[in-house]
């Protein structure tokens, strides 16, 4: 009983953070002189209203899945991949060249145009492991500096070497039909690929070995030391695995939503991820339920703009503040008046910039 | 009771209890130490030694009863009001902050000033005063982490002396130490009690408080079980007093029979982890069948050499060799894998990961293997009916094998390591500091195992800085000192004096 | 203090640099060597000041990767204030923003216990998306700082212009360097902060409050981030842009770094940054190299990486940091 009751209350966390959430965004939206119903209106209408809505939510989730889950695989392993928005991007780009500038039967293309976003992803994400794992570069700073350099990288790269002819904008030539990711009616096709691929981290991180390693080295690495594990090992293979999932994740972006790169075009969704992470309560599952909410915030963007007059930064704004109850249920519990915090309520990373 | 001074007690606690959840760490204990005095305060681990001069130090608020300092009652919210009380306390983990010197670490708190600045000549000044006044020598501008454990005991000393403190708390201050250094120690304590200050001292070894001790409390599960002095009781005595019933101080075993050489260490160096060679260059073989013990005091090169022959530290120069194979450079994955276990000394940093289930712990380091795992699978299954069976053979108490490490006893997770470990299939046991903070009990139990372990055929190399544990255990003896190994003796040649004397580095006791 | 010799190397090596680039700029034209040691101060400025944030709150114990999101909430409110009330009272708003945000993260890493890298992380979200929402476009300054120029100090060569004719900030940050390193390791509050970030229990056993001291130094800390914020805003640009920090509040955990944990080094591993930028970026100016003005804008965080990579294993942060204090 007791035990059900606390399970109860700690997945009640995240629905009342998002709750609250909301009622800081009315508030905000009323200190900007507008209706906050109207912009819950146009939340309903843009994300949910209707099967075109409702799958511009899952195509916006889509992405942000393979975010949260990238995320997640790192603060398995104790490290904060600060850094899945370069990965992502880096992704998106590289799935994007190999989309327009190859000739091959679809059957072909799309899983190789996936699979190359992947791995280019998966090289970021492993270049700041090894930095890790080798030098001790914290991987906040350094998954930081990638970001930085790959927003760069990726704007040349868009405006110069694989820039569309005849074009004014950094843009790359628009991705082969062969590559593309289509929608059967309006449900988005890759919508399904990252649900499978959320369930297959759940399935790495909770049977497997590899897993076990990776939890292990998260929850203790001096004891993974002494029980024989490669803590750097794990470090570049963690990092590499969620750097993957992220550049996954562009890749989908590219082939399934955009068709073509152009910076800035994926947004902050590497960045959503860390959101998505911490409301999961690293759970690859429950990252898809999250990932959908914010998907839906997304997709509801032009709406909240035509109809309630919002600037669309106002989803930032509410995104931070979850992300801030998600990182400090105490403020949840003071709301609710409920003071009896328990051990492992909160995410604990390694600590320090030392070993 | 016949030699309690008549004046006033320095620090007196009337009745006080502290409980925490699930426990009575101490129950309406009461005790009085009075000017120039040294009490001994006697228990074994989790008696509540440690709980009630932390409330004497005001670390901790008693749930019931009274603190009185010089006559009157206090309410003590932090160790400043302790220490401004005239309390002083050297702590079983030094406080000392490594980076910085004596004298800062002396004065920090109540640090002197000129102007805006701290006066370091000052207080240089006033720490050598204090250590050519009480015999404590120590360089003041030296950095603490480049000194050895006696000195730094000694700058904790001066720092509560710098403090002008009147009474002075020792938790188990010779648990780093050489006999010898222990001596040295007993000595400053007879000193500062013949200056007027009353000291409390904690410890578990019964022969320093026969020798130093004007009093003796002592504590059995959170209760004063008895008051006396040494003149009226014996070591036997005292050691009933403490456990609560007769018991053996040695462990029963049958001569060793040793067979083949199945650890070899010739000329090895290892360094630590500030890059200093730790380990200068160590020969030494254990064969099947025995205990070698490794004597020394802590922090001699010991952790070192034990990491280095698990595989979790390089080794910088020489050879180790398991069963004739070497495993000189490899990982602690492949050493374990020729059969050799460790029970690390640090077990909550390495021996246990305290949010995972008793079963996963108990195969942390074969999660890898059938039937634990298949094709990279883990065989959940598996690994609960291992895990039934090992807390049913090693008697780890625990409600249920899903429970969290975290939530047992310090014996229990010793046990828990000690089953994972010794139930292997072995040829070389490495055992360090196998029952430190473990309570009498769980001593008794681990130390059966080891036995039992060294006569199915094993070699153990038994590493601990209870030098009674190594000469009660071991078949031979090794001393560890400096990073060397200084002589090797069989146990019968083994004397408490001559390993002492060797501990601290005199050459003239190899013999 | 003492210096020790591998440091004493990277002073000398910086020192070769700044030599090197010195000579070859003289050389070459003296304006342009102007042009490039200017520009390496204006932004190793708030790198320093970004720097002595973090180096006071690592110091005592709580790794700040906020600064980012500080500097943007401080820039934010310090320039639509300005633009409304004046410069001075701009600068002010800043300040008190860095403050308020320092608290912040104190009271999470301290009374909370979150994670201290969740928590930074936290501040920069919230300070990205509160600025990007109430961002307003037109706003202009009403009148900008003062440039002081500092009399005899600005005649000498080279060094003069470009460090003695600066605004306030400017100058404060340049002094708030040195009153740092002195306040860190000569007076009890730095040798109790030092204590604190070391060993926070053998403070806490002599009377330190170890709590009372990490809320304190977090939430001063805080101006230095709001300094730095208004810099970049109001003395520097004249305007606000959404993330207009770009990154700098991450650059300055490096600099830290680099500088082990040392306001003077810190100092030098800033004009280090700045200097390597000016030279890239008049380098490309000039046509000197022919590379594309995005690989020029990533020298920053490319070195960030190279310098973490060689010194981040080699030197020791404060032992305490990260952790939070719980009493035994």
């Amino acid at each position: 009983m007791l035990v059900d009751r606390r399970r109860l209350e700690r997945s009640l966390l995240p629905v009342a953070s998002v709750l609250l959430a909301f009622v800081v965004g009315a508030v905000l939206i009323v200190i900007q002189g507008k209706n906050p119903g109207l912009a819950a209106k146009a939340i309903y209408n843009g994300a949910f209203n209707g099967s075109e809505a409702f799958g511009r939510t899952l195509e916006k989730a889509t992405p942000l899945i393979l975010a949260g889950v990238a995320v997640i695989v790192g603060l398995k392993a104790g490290l904060f991949n600060i850094g899945a928005q370069g990965q992502l991007v880096f992704g998106s780009i590289t799935a994007a060249y190999v989309g327009y500038r190859l000739k091959l039967p679809t059957a072909i293309h799309i899983p190789f145009t996936l699979l190359v976003g992947a791995v280019t992803g998966a090289g970021v994400g492993a270049l700041a492991g090894f930095l890790k794992a080798t030098r001790n570069v914290h991987e906040v700073i350094s998954t930081i500096m990638l970001n930085t350099i790959i927003a760069n990288l990726t704007d040349w790269l868009a405006g110069e070497a694989w820039q569309m002819k005849g074009q004014a904008v950094s843009r790359t030539p628009p991705i082969q039909p062969t590559a593309r990711i289509g929608r059967i009616f309006d449900f988005p096709l890759g919508f399904p690929l990252a649900v499978a691929i959320a369930f297959a981290v759940w399935f790495l991180i909770s049977r497997t070995t590899v897993g076990f390693r990776m939890n292990t080295v998260g929850a203790n690495k001096h004891a993974a030391h002494y029980a024989g594990m490669s803590v750097a090992k794990t470090t570049v293979l963690a990092m590499g695995i969620s750097g993957g999932l992220a550049g996954l994740g562009g890749a989908i972006e590219t082939q399934g939503v955009v068709g073509h790169f152009e910076p800035l075009s994926g947004g902050n969704l590497g960045f959503d991820g860390i959101t998505i992470a911490l409301l999961a309560r690293v759970s690859p599952r429950a990252a898809i339920p999250s990932a959908m909410l914010i998907g839906a915030l997304r997709a509801s963007n032009t709406k909240l703009q035509a109809d309630a007059g919002l600037s669309p930064e106002i989803i930032d704004g509410v995104l931070g503040i979850i992300l801030l109850f998600v990182a400090a249920p105490v403020i949840i519990r003071w709301v609710l008046r409920r003071r009896n915090a328990e051990p492992g309520e909160q995410v604990q990373l390694t600590t320090g910039w030392g070993s | 009771m016949s030699d309690v001074p008549s004046t006033q007690p320095l620090l007196e606690a009337r009745g006080i209890s502290k409980r925490f959840p699930g426990v009575i760490a101490n129950d309406n204990v009461s005790l009085a130490v009075y000017p120039g005095e040294i009490l001994a305060l006697l228990g074994e681990n989790g008696a509540g030694k440690s709980t009630l001069v932390k409330m004497l130090f005001g670390l901790y608020h008693p749930d019931d009863g009274e603190i009185i300092i010089n006559g009157e009652t206090v309410d003590m919210k932090s160790p400043r009001d302790a220490i401004s009380r005239g309390i002083g306390m050297v702590h079983q983990h030094f406080q000392l902050v490594p980076v910085m010197t004596v004298a800062e670490n002396v004065v920090l708190g109540i640090e002197p000033v000129k102007g805006r600045f701290i006066d370091m000549r000052a207080a240089e000044v006033s720490v050598r005063e204090l250590s050519e006044r009480y015999g404590l020598e120590v360089d003041p501008t030296a950095e603490v982490e480049d000194l050895p454990v006696g000195i730094q005991q000694r700058v904790e000393i001066i720092k509560a002396l710098y403090r002008s403190a009147k009474v002075l708390i020792l938790d188990e201050p010779s648990a780093v130490l050489t006999p010898q250094e222990t001596d040295e120690l007993l000595d400053i304590m007879r000193g500062l009690a013949a200056s007027g200050t009353g000291i409390v001292f904690i410890t578990h070894k019964l022969h320093e408080v026969m020798a130093v001790a004007d009093r003796v409390v002592v504590l059995r599960g959170g209760k004063v079980v008895g008051t006396t002095c040494p003149s009226e009781t014996s070591e036997a005595g005292l050691a009933e007093m403490m456990v609560g019933r007769a018991v053996l101080l040695d462990v029963e075993k049958t001569p060793a029979a040793p067979g083949e050489i199945v650890l070899s260490l010739a000329d090895v160096q290892v360094r630590d982890d500030r890059r200093h060679l730790a380990v200068k260059g160590v020969t030494l073989d254990v064969r099947s069948g025995e205990i070698v013990g490794v004597a020394g005091v802590q922090g001699n090169g010991q952790r070192e050499l034990v990491e280095a022959i698990c595989g979790m530290r390089p080794v910088e120069h020489g050879h180790i060799h398991v069963v004739g194979t070497e495993s000189t450079a490899m990982s602690a994955f492949e050493v374990n894998a020729l059969g050799v276990s460790h029970i690390p000394e640090d077990r909550e940093k390495h021996g246990l990961v305290s949010s995972y289930s008793i079963a996963d712990n108990l195969v942390l380091n074969r999660f890898d293997d059938a039937p634990w795992a298949e094709h990279g699978i883990r065989r959940p299954a598996a690994v609960a009916t291992t895990a039934l069976e090992l807390v049913k053979r090693y008697d780890i108490r625990t409600p249920s094998i899903d429970t969290h490490a975290s939530s047992l006893s310090g014996g229990n997770k010793q046990k828990l390591i000690v089953a994972r470990e010794l139930s292997q299939d072995l040829k070389v046991v490495v055992a360090a500091q196998p029952t430190r903070g473990v309570d009498v009990g769980s001593i008794e139990f681990i130390h059966r195992q080891l036995v039992s372990a060294r006569d199915r055929g094993a070699g153990v190399l038994l590493v601990s800085a209870e030098l009674d544990e190594v000469l009660g255990l071991a078949d031979r003896v090794a001393v560890m000192c400096d990073g060397r190994i200084v002589a090797v003796l069989p146990i019968e040649e083994a004397t408490r004096e001559r390993v002492g004397l060797l501990m601290a580095g005199s050459v003239a006791a190899a013999g | 203090m003492k210096l020790s010799r591998s440091s004493l190397r990277v002073v000398v090596a910086i020192a070769v640099i700044l030599l090197v680039a010195f000579a070859m700029y003289n050389l070459w034209d003296p304006l342009k060597t102007r042009a490039v040691l200017g520009f390496a101060v204006r932004y190793s400025i708030p790198l320093m000041l970004a720097a002595l944030c973090a180096i006071v709150c690592e110091r005592s114990g709580i790794v700040n990767i906020g600064i980012e999101g500080q500097m943007l909430a401080s820039a934010f409110s310090g320039f639509f204030v300005a633009s409304a009330l004046g410069v001075w009272i701009g600068i002010a708003a800043a300040l008190i923003t860095g403050v308020l945000t320092g608290m912040f993260l104190a009271l999470c890493a301290v009374r909370w216990r979150i994670d201290q890298i969740i928590a930074g992380t936290v501040i920069n979200t919230l300070a990205f998306g509160f600025t990007s929402f109430f961002y307003q476009q037109g706003k202009t300054l009403k009148g900008g700082l003062p440039e002081w120029h500092i009399p005899l100090l600005n005649k000498i060569p080279l060094i003069g212009p470009v460090l003695f004719q600066r605004g306030p900030i400017a100058y404060t940050a340049m002094l708030a360097v040195f009153v740092m390193h002195v306040a860190l390791f000569r007076t009890r509050w730095g040798l109790r902060t030092r204590a604190v970030g070391e060993h926070p229990s053998a403070a806490d056993t002599v009377g330190v409050s170890v709590e009372r001291l990490r809320y304190i130094n977090t939430s001063l800390a805080g101006l230095f981030a709001g300094l730095a914020g208004a810099f970049i805003a109001i003395e520097s640009a004249g305007t606000f842009q959404r993330s207009m920090t770009s990154g700098r509040g991450f650059l300055a955990l490096a600099i830290m770094i680099m500088g082990r944990w040392r306001p003077l080094f810190a100092a030098a591993s800033a004009l280090f940054f700045g200097l390597m930028s000016g030279i890239t970026n008049q380098l490309q100016f000039d046509k000197v190299v022919d590379i594309p003005a995005q690989f020029v804008s990533m020298t920053p965080y490319i070195l960030t990486i190279v310098v973490l990579a060689v010194f981040a294993g080699r030197v020791r942060p404060p032992a305490a940091a990260g952790t939070a204090y719980v009493k035994e």
